[in-house]
């Protein structure tokens, strides 16, 4: 019954807490209700089940030994002060932004460890609005089925096993030691030392298929001293510098987009259909993403150079228009 | 929350130092604050009533007046100064908070930067060993620029109207607009200020990235009543009936696609493309990703637009045919 374990758990954690030494298990046996009555069998495994309860939701409980004649006995309690939470006080203006906090998350369990921390909080005296206007309200999310299990193997730092599937190709487990996870764009990726790679790897929860297991301990692997994560998963996705500038025309009041990448805007002289084009000069890292781009403008962009990114344009175009493509293909 | 044991302790602990700060509150304010009904809160407090000081001596247990509880529906709770703290934020928590603060600093203005610093201070102090963890979260909110953010944040803070000049893709134009701002939301980590835009006589979303340029007018922000910050929950981009249906197919290569935009269903295609049915509000949206795409996707129906795809590229084909290559 629900009651009478919650009951029996409280005065465990109060028997342990208000404790100044270990208290050995048959005291703790003896002192608080609903262990007395059991055989010795079922006391043990209630005993072990309620500890990993209790540690479960965060209670420090320390395993000591007690002198005892010739042999030490085991014993257990909780330290008051890495059991409590210590003494805060916030500021209406911190309060508030901390009731905007239990906003955010838009994952479940995320939404609920963040409410809960605020229901600490609240117990320790913080006044926390959470139902002010906000002018301000970012939202995270996690859909990712992946999520929940690579954020707590991260926290506890526990290595992982998942099956993961790059566009295109087949299905592959991968094993991983994750260092941490990163949000770009709604899309969460986690980094970390890739064990069949032997390097550093980054990996998108939306490609992990089916579940993520836990391969090892937690605590198994340190992650390298001095590592940043927020510079790792910049370095891994990093858009390349740009190294070339195309020159292309563009309709006057069209490619507004493209004219805000462009260093350099003039008016062309009129062509030989009398039309009058604007002169763009765009740097550019990729020629297939810049081609892209291009493209997308329909009539109104036509790339003067490089060659290389004109026959990348006029390649995609007769995909486009149906016509068939030379076999050999544009650099 | 769980009707488990465990969950129970969880509330309870939070619970009794809680009402020691707060004597004789009422029974629906206390509910309301920890998310349980009415009915749960009692048990709960029942369950207190058998706890206390190892030994159970009627003097050792915890007091909760259960006449002021059943009478006037107040909580009065003695003999429980053991249990004057509550539990401390253990390593999930601590970390679900301050990565949403530290989201909530990098898209704030001046006045919640401020704020938002000085309690993670104090949390972070308050959290002590949690927090290991906490450099291990990243999220990365786009980039926009610092003035345009700075005037929307201002204007938002004094309710002042602005006028903006921005850019939409889809139509490849850049409009200027006057528009009261309601809100500054970030969803898939990108800012929008939510506004009623004068332009167009209703209530929008515009990306901060595409507000070319931003300026605080000497008008108040005045915004009809029906303006109010919409519900978001179901994401940014409600698809509604009254929208076109579009079926596109995409090759192995593509397939990205259908992560990137919201879609109504998917389907394996053999060869290992997909075919994607997705409602679309503006044909030149689609004309161009479909463009964009670069023959990795078609458009399988409508039909016109798929004509339109063709008949474009063929135009655009021809300015290349007509000069040599440079």
């Amino acid at each position: 019954m629900t009651a009478r374990k919650s009951e029996r758990l409280m005065n465990l954690v109060i028997c342990l807490l208000v404790a100044r030494t270990y208290v050995p298990k048959e005291r703790i046996r003896d002192v608080v209700e609903g262990y007395r009555e059991q055989s010795d069998d079922a006391f043990e495994k209630m005993f072990e089940r309620d500890k990993e309860e209790l540690r479960d939701l965060g209670i420090p409980i320390e395993v000591g030994y007690i002198e005892k004649g010739f042999e030490d006995e085991p014993g257990y309690r909780i330290r008051r002060d890495a059991f409590a939470l210590p003494e805060i006080r916030l500021e209406r203006d911190e309060a508030a932004v901390v009731g905007l906090a239990a906003r955010v998350w838009q994952n479940a369990s995320l939404a609920e460890a963040t409410s809960s921390a605020l229901l600490k909080l609240r117990a320790g005296g913080v006044a926390v609005d959470t139902e002010g206007l906000a002018v301000v309200e970012p939202q995270l999310g996690a859909q990712e089925a992946a999520f929940d299990p690579l954020w707590q193997a991260v926290v506890d730092r526990t290595p992982v096993r998942f099956s993961y599937q790059r566009p295109g190709a087949e299905a592959a487990e991968r094993h991983l030691e994750p260092w941490g996870i990163s949000s770009w764009h709604g899309h969460w990726y986690v980094v970390g030392h890739d064990r069949d790679r032997g390097a550093v790897r980054m990996f998108r929860l939306s490609r992990v298929v089916g579940p993520v297991h836990r391969d090892g301990s937690p605590g198994a692997y340190a992650v390298p001293e001095g590592t940043d994560i927020r510079a790792l998963a910049r370095s891994l996705d990093a858009s390349p510098d740009t190294t070339e500038t195309a020159q292309v025309r563009v309709r006057p009041g069209t490619g507004i987009a493209l004219r805000r990448q462009a260093v350099a805007i003039e008016t062309a002289d009129a062509d030989a259909d009398s039309e009058v084009w604007d002169l763009l000069r765009i740097p550019f890292a990729g020629v297939w993403a810049m081609a892209e781009q291009i493209v997308s403008y329909g009539t109104d962009v036509v790339v003067e150079e490089p060659a290389a990114l004109r026959a990348a344009v006029t390649a995609s175009l007769q995909r486009l228009a149906g016509v068939s493509v030379s076999e050999e293909a544009p650099a | 929350m769980s009707q488990s044991a465990k969950a129970q302790v969880e509330r309870l602990l939070a619970l009794v130092p809680y009402l020691r700060e707060r004597d004789g509150v009422r029974l629906e304010h206390v509910a309301a604050d920890f998310g349980v009904s009415v009915e749960q809160l009692s048990r709960d407090l029942r369950v207190l009533w058998f706890c206390g000081l190892p030994g159970a001596m009627p003097g050792d247990l915890i007091d909760v007046d259960i006449e002021a509880l059943e009478g006037e529906g107040v909580v009065h709770i003695d003999n429980a100064d053991y249990l004057d703290r509550p539990l401390r934020l253990d390593t999930h928590e601590a970390l679900a908070l301050i990565v949403a603060l530290r989201t909530l600093r990098d898209v704030g203005g001046p006045a919640e930067r401020d704020a938002v610093a000085r309690a993670l201070a104090k949390l972070e102090q308050a959290a002590g060993g949690s927090l290991a963890a906490a450099d291990q979260v990243e999220v990365r909110i786009d980039a926009s620029d610092a003035t345009v953010a700075d005037t929307v944040h201002q204007a938002l803070h004094d309710q002042r109207r602005l006028r903006i000049d921005y850019l939409v893709p889809a139509r490849d134009e850049s409009t200027t607009r006057e528009v009261d701002p309601l809100r500054l939301v970030v969803s898939e980590g990108r800012r929008y200020l939510e506004a009623w835009c004068y332009r167009v006589q209703g209530q929008r979303l515009f990306r901060l990235d595409r507000i070319d340029a931003a300026a605080l007018l000497d008008v108040p922000a005045d915004p009809p009543r029906q303006a109010r910050p919409r519900d978001l929950s179901e994401g940014l981009f409600q698809a509604s009936a009254d929208q076109m249906l579009a079926t596109v197919d995409l090759d192995p290569s593509a397939r990205w696609v259908v992560d990137y935009y919201p879609h109504e269903g998917v389907e394996e295609l053999p060869g290992g493309g997909l075919r994607m049915r997705l409602r679309v509000s503006e044909p030149a949206w689609l004309r161009r990703l479909v463009l964009r795409l670069g023959g990795a996707a078609r458009v399988v129906s409508p039909a016109d637009i798929a004509e339109q795809v063709r008949d474009e590229a063929r135009r655009a084909l021809a300015a290349y045919d007509r000069e040599p290559t440079a």
